[in-house]
């Protein structure tokens, strides 16, 4: 076979491998057939990297094959994280994708420094420039997440202009390195600026804010890809960075509505200072407490319970606990169901998850444009590890910092409950004027033995 | 301008366009298994990688080479596993009544 042929079957195999990235995504949109877009995904993959392997430019095997068996190494592990720990290793995989993007963009660069056109040393250049900062700046949500290091915002005057500036001084080199793509010692010193722009990036964003800026950073690892297609003339990596770039896109953008924010302010606003204007009126207003049995006993008379679960519920690894909650309510005859709020945790889809992962059934969780319309219509509704999402100053009150954003509207339910740990305001740092109404009972504790008193008390009514 | 970009961009925006269309379906139930796999399908950067290490030209560019087809490969295989297990959580409700 000559070589021309060959890479005619290659690029034969690419496009299969293509349509089958396709329809693994359209297979994603029922949860039925989810599991075939896994399948039909983990084929094309399967076929792309094999017939890669017979590409004559593959002249040696050792520093490929050894390769591939550490990142499998690598990836099984990361692939059988507890779900609990999804947010920071999908960061951690926007980091590896752009690190491999980067480090690709880099190599290109010095095969070819001689033969470099301008106009391929601007595609270099940027590709590289997002690689490396989506690289550091994914790895920094990823230390946020895991809780390494602090999840507020870490703030200083000036910060914006300050890291303007960075970014400014990686495109100047870039521009440099167009005008004269020998000046070979410019690259590494783009490569590091870049790398610091994207741990300024990252660090002055709170934990709150980590939906938008992880599906942000999905998005740049996909422009990094379809980039790095243009500079290797490779249509799968086109494709493929496109159809990633989009996702991470839609998915920003949900967010951002989620919030009511645009991007420019998640990513340069830093929320997250407490509002110290509210503080003193705080005092005078009081709020009802109860004890489990109580809760037990306004759960056992309601027909109709939506419970809200929240970042809380993540964190006390709760959501077992509210499966048994809801066994032991939905054997009574009690309707329950969940209302999820599109930015509710840490990354899109975080509370559906955790939910499915405890087995409650899928059509159980409801999306909040869908739910709304009937909390007037609920006896009680059940917060656990929400704020933000519940707060109707984000309706009435013009002065907060959230106004605008749509909530979930518990307050319209007939009788509130909240499980909170301690009248903190919440990481927004913003007054819940939800937990001073005559509804609201507060249940202060720790979520998961909170539920499970609640579930001791049903379950011990039950005999 | 080389020819070959004229044609990448054509793909890159007509892939763009199915991305948006097909995504715009996925169900928000969903949105944290199709972030894992877009990262999955993100990593078929690997192929590059292997021919970059695999070129074997010059010691620099077979480490970046290598250290990138370790960094895709391991998104490909965990994104993958994980997006299986995820989505095989996902069930209705009396699945076992059938």
């Amino acid at each position: 076979m000559t070589e021309l042929a060959l890479q005619q079957y290659l690029d034969f195999a690419y496009i299969v491998a293509v349509v089958l990235f396709i329809l693994s995504l359209k297979f994603l949109s029922s949860p039925v057939s989810a599991r075939w877009g896994v399948l039909a995904g983990e084929i094309g993959a399967a076929l792309a990297v094999v017939v890669t392997l017979f590409n004559p430019e593959v002249v040696q095997y050792k520093w490929v094959l050894i390769p591939l068996i550490i990142g499998a190494g690598i990836g099984v592990p990361l692939g059988l994280v507890h779900m609990t720990a999804v947010p920071q290793r999908t960061a951690l995989s926007h980091a590896f994708g752009a690190l491999s993007a980067a480090m690709i963009g880099i190599a290109e660069y010095y095969v070819g420094t001689t033969a470099v056109t301008r106009f391929e040393m601007g595609e270099i250049a940027l590709e590289v420039i997002i690689g490396s900062l989506t690289f550091t700046g994914s790895l920094i949500a990823a230390g946020k997440l895991q809780e390494i290091l602090p999840q507020r915002p870490i703030v200083y005057r000036g910060q914006n202009i300050v890291s303007l500036s960075v970014l400014a001084g990686a495109l100047g080199l870039a521009a440099a390195l167009v005008v004269n793509p020998t000046h070979a010692v410019l690259f590494p010193v783009m490569v590091i600026v870049a790398l610091i722009f994207g741990v300024m990036l990252v660090t002055p964003i709170g934990g709150a804010d980590m939906p938008t800026v992880i599906s942000l950073l999905n998005s740049y690892a996909g422009v990094s890809a379809a980039l790095l297609g243009f500079v290797l003339n490779s249509k799968v990596l086109v494709v493929a960075g496109a159809l990633d770039g989009s996702s991470g896109f839609i998915l920003s953008v949900i967010m951002c509505k989620a919030m009511n924010r645009s991007f420019t302010n998640v990513m340069f606003g830093a929320f997250g200072q407490v509002q110290a204007s509210a503080a003193g009126v705080q005092e005078e207003r009081t709020v009802r407490s109860a004890t489990p049995e109580e809760a037990a006993g306004i759960l056992s008379a309601a027909d109709k319970v939506v419970i809200v679960p929240g970042y809380g519920m993540a964190v006390a690894q709760a959501q077992h606990k509210v499966r048994e909650l809801y066994d032991v309510l939905t054997k009574k005859g009690i309707d329950v169901r969940f209302a999820i709020h599109p930015v509710a945790g840490r990354m899109p889809g975080h509370m559906n998850v955790l939910l499915a992962e405890a087995d409650i059934p899928y059509d159980r969780l409801m999306e909040m444009d869908d739910i709304n319309g009937e909390f007037p219509q609920t006896d009680v509704a059940l917060i656990i590890g929400a704020n933000d999402v519940t707060n109707p100053a984000a309706r009435t009150d013009q002065s907060s910092p959230i106004y605008g954003m749509p909530i979930l509207d518990v307050d319209k339910a007939r009788t509130v409950m909240v499980i909170k740990r301690s009248m903190n305001p919440g990481f927004a740092g913003i007054d819940n004027p939800l937990y001073y109404m005559d509804k609201t009972l507060m249940l202060f504790g720790d979520a998961k033995s909170f539920v499970n008193s609640i579930v001791h008390q049903l379950s011990g009514n039950a005999h | 301008m080389p020819p070959d970009f004229i044609s990448n961009l054509y793909v890159f925006i007509l892939a763009g366009f199915v991305g948006f269309e097909v995504i715009r379906r996925v169900s928000p139930l969903l949105h944290t298994p199709l972030m894992s796999l877009t990262n999955a399908l993100d990593a078929i950067v690997v192929v590059a990688a292997i021919i970059i290490a695999g070129r074997h030209e010059t010691r620099l560019t077979t480490v970046l080479g290598a250290i990138a087809v370790a960094a895709s490969f391991s998104n490909m295989v965990g994104g993958f596993v994980i997006t299986d297990r995820m989505l095989r959580m996902f069930k209705s409700r009396g699945p076992k009544k059938s």
